[in-house]
């Protein structure tokens, strides 16, 4: 799914498939630990905790915070250029679990260790559908 | 655990010509590393019972160390790729000292180098590189390596009040010493402004917070310590390996701003029965500023949170404390990619040997050498030595 010009699209494995047909109906589903209850990113076949096979997906509330960030003024390539600066974050979630992602629709000077986040989704494909995240309350939610 | 400890010698090490070198590809630099470090040594190839090299991203094959096994035509009976990134240089050299103490092997060449300059486009070099990134959980989100790394700055600037004026001193110090040495790619002086004002990759990293795109390979030769004598230079003799690993992707670090160097650090200095009160220069994975101030505090030459005042201070200078990235490091001399810690070891040894010239750290007697690789993720510490004991 990389071809010249194209971004890097994710390609689904079986333990990751849900994950992203989760982003496909917008939901961000992680995985939680029916025998010890932790909860985890990215998804496995085993729990990290306790290494138990017993994982359900449980949807998150799609809300973090951010624990740092940079601005890229330097695309990684041709087809992420139209977007510089762009922001790479690695964002908490409230259940816990880290994933990296953008942060998006604000300024990226405006983008803070710290500030408070909530998902939104970028259809690439039929397939693929990207979390992304944005400031929350949005600006004109303030 | 002292079972290396004083057992295997370093008795060849050599450099290619770095920077940009069009005239040899990624191949020919890891053979004609390989042709200077035995002349270094004074051995014939058939004497090279053991070969480590790491792969190319310029010149990639399936067993490279197979290849130049094959090119060099030598036979050995231990013959490994090393699985690059930058603290592999220093566990595969601890793979191979094992190897001799245990009488696998008795004379092991390691020979690393790559093309990144000449041998790759730009496009093609970044994007490689940013594979070090997860396929489906980074990669998508369009991170470079810079950026990879100025998570970590500003998680470092965060959580310890790290400025960018002190990112910008670990620049200014391995530039010092690049001026002072002939083979290094960027020589000439820079300020704290002048990294300050130079481009912005990634905030709060600039241009001049990044390590260099080169071209260039080096090699040791190693040895079990009772043969040490018989080679015409003075030998470095390996005092402490450790290892330390806590994850392959940045979204995965346990901590941000505590690495496994803590874990390298701490199993070097224990099998040397030295601290780091006792190193006199330090070679320190320095491939883009933020590294170094975590490094500096995880092998505890300074406490945690203090490495950017430490660095400000001159402590790293050659009149410093602590003499530390001698040859200008992987910022000034060169970086090649994988093989880019290589010339930390080459240029250790060339500082046990006392012949470092105008950078010479006086009476030199240990170093300490700290590798790593991925984003934070692999950790390598080697102590050297001059003498065995």
């Amino acid at each position: 799914m990389t071809g010249p010009g194209q971004k890097f699209f994710p390609r689904p494995r079986p333990e990751t498939a849900a994950w992203w047909e989760g982003c496909r109906h917008h939901e961000l589903l992680i995985q939680s630990c029916m025998k010890c209850g932790h909860q985890q990113l990215y998804p496995r076949i085993i729990c990290t905790a306790c290494m138990s096979e017993n994982l359900e997906w449980t949807r998150s509330a799609g809300r973090g915070r951010v624990l740092t960030f940079t601005i890229c003024r330097r695309a990684v390539s041709e087809a992420y250029a139209g977007d510089v600066p762009y922001v790479i974050a690695l964002i908490q979630l409230e259940e816990g679990p880290t994933m990296m992602s953008n942060i998006v629709e604000c300024d990226p000077e405006s983008v803070a260790t710290g500030m408070p986040l909530e998902v939104v989704f970028e259809k690439w494909s039929e397939e693929i559908t990207i979390p992304q995240f944005r400031p929350f309350p949005a600006a004109d939610q303030q | 655990m002292d079972s290396l400890r004083g057992k295997v010698a370093i008795v060849g090490a050599a450099e290619t010509e770095v920077g940009k070198v069009p005239h040899l590809g990624a191949t020919a630099l890891c053979v004609d590393a390989a042709r200077r470090v035995m002349e270094d040594a004074g051995i014939s190839k058939d004497q090279v019972d053991g070969l480590v090299t790491c792969n190319s991203m310029a010149e990639p094959y399936m067993y490279h160390a197979e290849v130049i096994a094959e090119y060099l035509q030598i036979f050995p009976r231990y013959c490994v790729t090393a699985n690059a990134g930058g603290g592999t240089t220093f566990s595969s050299l601890q793979h191979a000292a094992t190897a001799i103490a245990s009488g696998v092997c008795e004379t092991v060449l390691i020979t690393m180098a790559d093309s990144l300059r000449t041998g790759l486009s730009r496009e093609q070099a970044m994007k490689i590189q940013s594979s070090t990134g997860h396929p489906e959980f980074e990669i998508p989100y369009g991170p470079t390596v810079p950026a990879f790394y100025a998570l970590i700055a500003r998680a470092h600037m965060d959580a310890y009040g790290t400025t960018p004026e002190q990112l910008a001193a670990v620049a200014v110090s391995g530039r010092k010493y690049a001026a002072l040495n002939p083979d290094a790619q960027m020589r000439e002086l820079i300020s704290v402004e002048d990294v300050l004002n130079s481009r912005l990759i990634a905030d709060p990293l600039h241009l001049l917070d990044c390590s260099l795109v080169s071209d260039g390979g080096a090699a040791v030769i190693l040895t079990c310590a009772e043969r040490a004598s018989d080679f015409p230079h003075h030998p470095v003799y390996i005092l402490g390996a450790g290892e330390g690993h806590s994850h392959e992707h940045i979204s995965q670090a346990r901590s941000l701003t505590v690495s496994a160097a803590v874990d390298s650090g701490r199993r070097a200095y224990r099998m040397a029965g030295l601290g780091p009160d006792d190193i006199d220069v330090a070679q320190i994975y320095d491939c883009f500023t933020p590294v170094v101030l975590i490094e500096l505090e995880d092998l505890g030459f300074c406490q945690k949170g203090e490495a950017g005042a430490f660095v400000e201070a001159g402590e790293t200078g050659l009149e410093g404390s602590l003499p530390m990235n001698t040859n200008g490091g992987l910022l000034s001399h060169c970086h090649p990619g994988n093989p880019g810690a290589m010339f930390a070891l080459t240029e250790a040894v060339t500082q046990l040997r006392h012949r470092a010239g105008a950078r010479q750290v006086r009476n030199a007697g240990t170093a300490l050498v700290h590798g790593q690789g991925g984003i934070m993720s692999s950790h390598a510490t080697l102590i050297l030595g001059r003498e065995r004991n």
